[in-house]
């Protein structure tokens, strides 16, 4: 007698939307564990990494701050993932769209023309944009995997804006720290909710979300990306273009993450640093898929995985944990939607060796 | 410049090491038919648990041993999760690299300004004096020769063996290996584990003996590389060397350039590694016929016997 | 005759099953299913496409487990664990698709499959002496992806033999096979019953059963609907026994030919594929109100020709390519349906459709034109209503227009995939494999729906390696051979040995389908 992974005849609708949720469940209870081995109270810190960071309007307010690249991001990869196009180097695009979102706030550094921010966001895109077409160019004219290559491309962004916040960019009057001039007011964001450090910036990526449903779920051309991430024989038998699928997939990732970028350097950060992400693109990259690469999945899994990043962050502080604790959680969480997910495709059965037809005989006798 | 041609040859060898065990390993799972992403993760597992090891019990090669055991555990559940539950291959990698960079930043954490007395290099008497030869030859670590043994090892087992035959027939057609009868997902599983294996003993290696110190992140992306070189290899074993070491060499380059006082902003020097590995991919990748001929068939791909 | 006449009881059976019941999620594979052979019998397991026989043809092999039921070999009872058990046993297994290695050599095929070590040098004499012994001519060096598909499976063939089994199962063999190979792999089948081997031959192929075999079991819907000496039965009553019913036949009428509609202008192509064939040198001219059918053997570039055609591979060139006038080669095949062209592809799952999207999203794949998309958004309540009238008109047995593309059976998909192209009203179409792996029914169904479509002006294409169905609906035929396409001839004026001539390569030089003169039924 044994268990079984059996295939399911249809995929269950049901299992899809629990399984998040399972995983979710599974996270919380892992860190219980967790929390036990290193001899902390699991309750007073099940507190301090899930119920403190949100307990009042300020802390809500950096939850809905942190979420909102996460979710832009996602929204932007999903839409290549869909069509099987792995774009894994968001966090180079984020840094490319600080840069030029950053070049522009620092050319016209002290203007206080209303035209600069949204300049700010069309550099941020393109600085994305061009940092995604890269690996689109290297997939569509010589086969190159884009894994490898947006990933390779995060590592030389990041040199990149090092080289420039050390040396041409670097602030005059910053006592020779890597950083560039504070932006001033025109170059930044207006908050959304007074006091609090969540901006417009918000809006933007909640508008994306809204247009990414309408692409991935309504739209022709989102149509094509499903079924070219399903079944690229039949994309190329519908004649939809293979090409298109993948600069489509990598540069809607590429542009999300340029604005999010943008947004970190025109928000809670005002400048430019060696770092200016707490590795968004990557953690991106687990919301899309605990969003089932959905765009309203995604704002929900985002909104879990903000609070993820500030639970790490209220841990470091009033538990003495290192803050590495926020990726831990963020690789087990993916870890166990992996695992949930089979239920959807297969069920568990319970097997018994085959009877023989005497045995047959003799029972139903 | 000559007379330093030796020493960064020397230098490359040593730098490359990391990426010879890495990339070695994932070469024999890859030719089962499974793509494990999670190399970076692996290896980074493999050098905290190393280096944690090795300072705890003074004894490096026990933390040599730690580091393989940590990369094949990472390995096990990415395992679990491809092979028994059908997970997506490319999705659970990329798991594996996350859950394994965060879970090595934090066991690290007490280590991170911790030092390892580490003996220098056995110069082989005699052996090592011979002139250009010498020093090219045998004045290496002992994990470096160990990495010059797996090769040959891989080698024979791959195109000589019986059982590196069944494996490679798993590589190509699962379906057919199972018609015939044999156990596919266990032979997976095995090579999976090799792999993750050798992907911790590149990563001890760099920690215990190279560096030597523990920081987070710190084989900045050569787990990646040596996913690269697989493919850059067009799954060979003898390209995967010569990759290598020729990436060892671009990574030390920044160091002697600075040294010879040229003037590139470091940043870019720096970044010639992760350029580089972006050219060859091209290279090799552009001409999709010896693609097609040299990958194994069902990479990547979920299989399920019924 | 539904029993089984008794045979000496003296003789043991070589192999027994009683009671086989294999049960999936989906469907019930077999049932209750009872089969004797003797040794040195030719044994057929009859069945039309579904019915169950392959899967306990993997029960009897060991790659399956079955739910209920016994196996007896040799009259002890046993359970084969696996296959290299059944091996051990002396049961060969010929697959219907090949478990074979292209990147390996013949002899290292031929090696993973026997126990031990064997030495491969040793090896490769054993293989050259088996083959020459039971005329199957193969050279042990060569890497199978060069092979042809006659040729691997004589492989297979060989890998069984070379274990001197007492039971060879063949698993419908030959569907791979022109029809003078068909008889010289029955001389080698004869020689080895001779032996006192017992083979077990599954097919649905009426003929070559009454020719080979002299003991058939017949499997419906899973069950067994009786046993039967093929050599007193007649076609029909097999037919009987396998469908329940009369096998039908499709009103065929006359052809009324008008324009040429596709023309193929001396195609040439190089496959990039270093496993591919290249195309040499084609000629062809489709008219509307005809169908022109292309027999072959699978693996002499029907894949290559249909790609070709469809502009799912464009070729460098426009000329080569013409649809209703228009020089195509390099359009892809969104273009060429603006054309006027459909296209029903061999592989229903994973390229005619998609296999986890609903049938109303699978409709959109290729009916996108007619009217279903506006300002880049898709009018989901109108496609669906296109797939349910395609669902009635076609008969297609599934759940609704919502229903996955995976979750229908192989016949209702295939009538579902045709009937989505029919619908489009297209001015040519090209079928490949239109009924492979579907049942009899649905089967009758599309060759009458196909000729139908003729009968309205519509130029059709067929491409299939069953001779039995190009014959059954085409007007004329010609054979694609090792890249090239021979000249056309009316189907009234040529047979199935002359055809089986041509699948080797070999026909006349001279006389091709562009001198066709519309007014005329005749053609050269």
């Amino acid at each position: 007698m044994r268990l079984k992974l059996e295939s399911r005849a249809e995929p269950s609708r049901l299992m899809g939307y629990l399984s998040p949720l399972f995983a979710a469940v599974l996270t919380v209870i892992a860190g219980f564990i967790l929390f036990s081995a290193l001899g902390k109270n699991p309750l007073q810190a099940f507190y301090t990494f899930f119920i403190y960071p949100v307990r009042d309007l300020n802390g809500f307010a950096e939850l809905l701050l942190k979420a909102s690249p996460l979710m832009l991001i996602a929204v932007g990869l999903a839409c290549g993932y869909r069509a099987n196009v792995w774009n894994i180097g968001a966090e180079g695009q984020l840094v490319l769209g600080a840069i030029f979102a950053g070049g522009v706030a620092l050319y016209f550094h002290g203007s206080e023309s209303s035209l600069i921010l949204p300049l700010m966001v069309v550099a941020g895109a393109i600085g994305g944009i061009l940092w995604a077409a890269i690996p689109a160019l290297l997939r569509t004219r010589f086969n190159a995997n884009e894994i490898l290559v947006s990933l390779m491309l995060v590592y030389v962004a990041n040199f990149l804006l090092s080289w420039l916040v050390h040396e041409p960019w670097r602030d005059p009057e910053g006592f020779n720290f890597p950083q560039s001039k504070q932006f001033t007011e025109a170059a930044l964001y207006p908050p959304l909710i007074p006091g609090t450090r969540l901006n417009v910036g918000f809006l933007i990526s909640l508008a994306v979300v809204g247009a990414g449903y309408v692409f991935l779920n309504r739209s022709f051309l989102g149509f094509q990306m499903r079924v070219a991430g399903l079944a690229d024989a039949a994309a190329r038998y519908a004649g939809f273009n293979a090409n298109r699928m993948i600069w489509l997939g990598l540069l809607l990732g590429g542009a999300a993450a340029g604005i999010a970028g943008m947004g970190e350097v025109a928000g809670p950060i005002g400048q430019l640093l060696p770092s200016v992400s707490p590795g968004y693109g990557f953690a991106a990259i687990i919301v899309a898929f605990v969003g089932r690469l959905h765009p309203f999945g995604i704002l929900l899994a985002s909104l879990l995985m903000s609070l993820l990043y500030l639970g790490g962050e209220a841990a470091q502080m009033g538990l003495q944990l290192p803050s590495a604790m926020t990726g831990l959680f963020q690789g087990m969480l993916l870890f166990f939607l992996l695992g949930s997910d089979v239920f959807i495709n297969y069920r568990v059965k319970v097997v018994h060796p085959p009877k023989a037809p005497a045995q047959l005989a003799e029972a139903a006798a | 410049m000559t007379d330093h041609l030796i020493p960064i040859l020397v230098a490359a060898v040593a730098a490359g090491t990391p990426m010879v065990f890495a990339a070695l390993g994932e070469l024999v799972t890859e030719k089962s038919g499974v793509l494990n992403l999670g190399v970076e993760g692996m290896m980074l597992m493999g050098a905290v648990t190393g280096f944690a090891v090795a300072s705890q019990t003074g004894n490096p090669w026990l933390g040599a041993v730690a580091g393989m055991a940590a990369g094949a555990a990472m390995a096990l559940i990415f395992a679990v999760l491809t092979l028994n539950l059908m997970a997506n291959q490319v999705a659970s990698g990329l798991a594996l690299t996350l859950f394994g960079i965060g879970l090595s930043a934090f066991l690290g954490k007490p280590y991170e300004s911790v030092s390892l007395v580490v003996a220098p290099p056995p110069a082989i008497p005699l052996l090592s004096q011979i002139p250009v030869v010498g020093p090219l030859l045998f004045s290496y670590h002992l994990l470096v020769y160990v990495s010059w043994a797996l090769f040959a090892a891989i080698a024979w087992f791959l195109y000589k063996s019986r059982a590196g035959l069944v494996l490679r027939s798993i590589g190509e057609s699962p379906e057919s290996a199972h018609a015939i009868g044999y156990p596919v997902i266990r032979i997976r599983y095995l090579a999976t584990l090799f792999g993750g294996a050798m992907a911790g003993l590149g990563g001890a290696y760099l920690s215990e003996f190279y560096a030597p110190l523990w920081v987070e992140g710190m084989t900045a992306g050569r787990g990646w590389i040596a996913l690269a070189l697989v493919v850059f290899a067009t799954w060979r074993p003898a390209r995967v060397m010569i990759g290598a070491y020729l990436f060892g060499g671009v990574t030390i380059a920044q160091f002697f350039a600075q040294g010879a006082g040229v003037s590139i902003p470091s940043q870019f020097l720096s970044s010639l590694p992760y350029l580089a590995t972006i050219i060859v991919l091209v290279f090799i990748s552009r001409n999709l016929a010896t693609i097609r001929l040299n990958a194994p068939v069902s990479l990547a791909k979920s299989y399920r016997p019924d | 005759m539904s029993s089984q006449a008794p045979k000496a009881s003296a003789v043991t059976p070589r192999i027994e099953l009683r009671g086989i019941t294999k049960i999936y999620p989906a469907v019930v594979a077999n049932k209750d299913v009872s089969l004797t052979a003797l040794p040195g019998e030719i044994h057929a397991v009859l069945g039309e496409n579904g019915a169950g026989k392959s899967t306990l043809m993997k029960i009897i092999y060991g790659v399956v487990k079955p739910d209920a039921g016994e196996v007896l070999w040799e009259g002890k009872r046993v359970t084969v664990t696996n296959p290299a058990h059944a091996r051990d046993l002396g049961i060969g297994m010929v697959f219907q698709h090949f478990s074979l290695f292209d990147t390996l050599t013949v002899v290292e095929n031929v090696a993973l499959a026997l126990p031990g070590k064997p030495e491969l040098g040793e090896l490769g004499r054993r293989i050259t002496e088996v083959s020459e012994r039971y005329g199957l001519p193969v050279d042990p060096r060569r890497l199978v992806h060069s092979l042809s598909v006659g040729e691997r499976q004589r492989v297979e063939i060989i890998r069984c033999l070379l274990v001197n089994p007492k039971l060879l199962i063949m698993d419908e063999p030959t569907s791979v096979l022109t029809p003078q190979a068909v008889r010289k792999l029955f001389e080698t089948l004869r020689q080895l019953s001779a032996e006192g081997c017992t083979i077990l031959y599954i097919s649905h192929k009426l003929d070559e059963i009454q020719e080979l075999c002299n003991n058939a079991t017949v499997l419906r819907g899973g069950e067994v609907t009786g046993h039967c000496d093929p050599r007193q039965e007649t076609p029909k009553s097999m037919a009987r026994m396998m469908i329940g019913k009369d096998l039908p036949h499709p009103q065929h009428g006359a052809p009324k030919t008008g324009e040429p509609r596709l023309v193929l202008a001396g195609l040439n192509r190089e496959s990039p594929d270093p496993f591919g064939m290249d195309l040499k040198d084609m000629h062809l001219t489709v008219h509307s109100g005809e169908i022109v059918g292309i027999a072959g053997v699978s693996g002499n570039g029907q894949q290559e020709l249909l790609v070709s055609i469809s502009g799912e591979e464009p070729i460098s060139e426009k000329h080569p390519v013409i649809i209703c006038g228009a020089e195509a080669g390099r359009m892809n095949p969104a273009a060429r349906r603006e054309l006027g062209l459909c296209f029903v592809p061999e592989e229903r799952l994973g390229r005619g459709a998609v296999p986890r999207m609903s049938l109303s999203d699978n409709a959109l794949l290729t009916a996108h034109r007619g009217g279903f998309v506006k300002s880049g958004l898709i009018k989901f309540s109108e496609i669906a209503a296109f797939a349910t009238s395609c669902i009635k008109d076609f008969n297609v047995k599934c759940g609704g227009a919502q229903s996955e593309a995976k979750s229908l059976s192989g016949g209702n998909l295939q009538k579902f995939i045709v009937g989505r192209e029919i619908m489009q009203k297209p001015k040519v179409l090209v079928v490949a494999q239109p009924t492979w792996g579907v049942d009899v029914g649905a089967a009758a169904f599309i060759r009458q729906k196909i000729i139908d479509l003729r009968n309205e002006g519509v130029a059709i294409l067929v491409l299939s390696e069953e001779l039995d169905e190009l014959f059954e609906v085409s007007d004329r035929l010609a054979v694609i051979a090792k890249g090239r396409l021979s000249p056309t001839k009316p189907i009234k004026e040529t047979n199935v040995e002359e055809i089986g001539v041509w699948m080797s390569g070999m026909w006349p030089d001279g006389g091709d389908a562009t001198h066709f003169a519309p007014s005329t039924a005749q053609g050269g």
